[in-house]
């Protein structure tokens, strides 16, 4: 069998690609069309590095075939900033040092932009137990927390 | 290495059709959340992977004599967003939102959560404790079962090559009742049950028990009805005697593993004392607390 033709839409823009069956919605981003920002941590699910939105749910784009995108819409962390302006998100991931090695922040943003679109004042337990699916091997969290907080206080015009 | 074939069928006679027609293993593609960990893993090789998402069956929660059907393939973030269910059989909507973290709920579903076969999944024994029962098409046409009648042991179902869970069918919630479900993990997120409880039961008007299903994961090779522990409560207005009582009965139906999780002795009791928890949360739930 030949490989798989691919149509899809990937930050609001036509996408095509090829690919094998076995191959994930994170191979494909990544080595079919050369979106690198989200990131494999484990390829199983536990990490969140390669959270990405399917058809404006949050998944993790490795346990995603890169055919079940066919037709699908797809935002991954390269489309989070306008052109050079950051998204709040990602400023205060800057501004309040939420980033180390920085391997976890794309999911991170990624994550928590899905969580402020569907709750915009969310308690930091609420935010904690969002991101439970993000692990960080740097930060310890907190930072990472702080900066959730801040960009959702920000976003609210707070 | 022989290429993996891909089929998206949009009826379930086509799939049917697919799963039989396959040359090697076909393998079902729900949300995928264990089957691409096995993928990857090499633990399964399938000729054709059929993925059953664009069947529209498949994704839909409606009402049925007055109770509900939901699609096999439904996730755990659509079911949890559906407030008619939730308030009907919230046992049952937690134990599927407990699965994995707000990615993996984007994706996971009752179907695959069943048929994966682990004996700790954890929408499982809530669906058993609500008497749930599956709709399953297959090339010799379709069939009724019971949801404890699906697994046969870990990682093993009953279901026939070419069979699959179409939906779930949850009865309608008698009056002055209500349903729970529990589970223990040594974290407080993204973790595997040691043990998990689900509780059913109804009442009369004088508060006596009428009817009780209590239900175990993770302490068994599959999720077990645990039939001594519900008689346990019927008759009986589910005082500390009765709910003593039944945390023996499902004392007594563990047969659990032995593992730094949990030891066979640790489990054993966890499982009297969350089936003990679970019932009271039901039980408030019947009467309206
Ligand atoms: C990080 C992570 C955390 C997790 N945490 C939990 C947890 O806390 N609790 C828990 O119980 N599970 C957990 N899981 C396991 C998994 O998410 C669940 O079992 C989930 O419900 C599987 O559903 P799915 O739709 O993704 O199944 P799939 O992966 O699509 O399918 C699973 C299996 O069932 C078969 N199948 C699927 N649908 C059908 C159908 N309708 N008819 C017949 N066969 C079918 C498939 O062929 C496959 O063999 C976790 C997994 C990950 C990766
Ligand atoms: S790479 Fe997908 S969750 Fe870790
Ligand atoms: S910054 Fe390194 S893993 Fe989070």
């Amino acid at each position: 069998m030949a490989k798989h033709h691919v149509t899809t839409t990937i930050n609001g823009d036509p996408a095509e690609f090829l690919c094998e069956t076995q191959q994930t919605l994170l191979d494909c981003l990544r080595d079919e069309l050369g979106l690198t920002g989200s990131k494999e941590g484990c390829a199983s699910g536990d990490c969140g590095a390669c959270s990405v939105m399917l058809d404006g749910r949050l998944v993790c784009a490795c346990l995603v075939l890169g055919v079940e995108a066919e037709g699908a819409t797809i935002e991954t962390i390269e489309g989070v900033a306008q052109g050079d302006e950051l998204h709040p998100l990602q400023k205060h991931f800057l501004e309040d040092a939420a980033l180390q090695c920085g391997v976890c922040t794309p999911g991170f943003i990624v994550a928590a932009k899905a969580l402020l679109e569907h709750n915009p004042d969310p308690t930091e337990t609420e935010a904690r137990y969002w991101l439970a699916g993000n692990l960080c091997r740097c930060t310890g969290y907190d930072k990472i927390i702080k900066a959730v907080m801040n960009a959702a206080a920000e976003m609210r015009g707070a | 290495m022989s290429e993996i074939q891909f089929a998206t069928p949009q009826t379930v006679k086509e799939a049917v059709k697919c799963l039989a027609g396959a040359k090697g293993k076909a393998r079902v593609l729900a949300g995928g959340t264990d089957l691409l960990v096995q993928l990857r893993a090499g633990f399964v090789r399938p000729g054709l992977i059929v993925d059953i998402k664009h069947i529209p069956e498949l994704r839909k929660v409606k009402r049925e004599d007055g109770g509900f059907r939901i699609g096999a393939a439904v996730s755990g973030a659509e079911l949890g967003a559906n407030a008619a269910v939730k308030k009907a059989w919230p046992g049952v909507v937690e134990g599927l939102e407990l699965i994995g973290s707000t990615q993996i709920q984007g994706r996971a579903s009752l179907g695959g959560n069943l048929c994966n076969g682990s004996p700790a999944a954890d929408s499982v024994p809530a669906l058993i404790a609500a008497a749930a029962t599956c709709h399953i098409a297959g090339p010799k046409g379709t069939r009724e079962a019971k949801v404890e009648d699906i697994v046969s042991g870990p990682g093993k179902t009953t279901l026939k090559p070419g069979e699959f869970v179409v939906s779930f069918f949850l009865p309608k919630r008698p009056k002055r009742s209500g349903d729970a479900y529990l589970r223990l993990i040594p974290r407080t997120e993204m973790d595997i049950a040691v043990v998990g409880a689900g509780v059913s039961l109804a009442l009369d008007s004088k508060g006596v028990c009428t009817e009780a299903r209590v239900a175990l994961g993770a302490v068994a090779p599959k999720a077990v009805l645990v039939k001594a522990a519900g008689k346990a409560l019927v008759g009986t207005k589910v005082d500390d005697a009765a709910l003593e009582a039944m945390a023996a009965a499902c004392r007594d139906a563990c047969k659990p593993i032995d593992d730094k999780r949990g030891t066979v002795a640790y489990r054993t009791k966890v499982a009297g004392v969350l089936a003990q928890r679970a019932a009271r949360i039901a039980l408030a739930r019947a009467t309206g607390e």
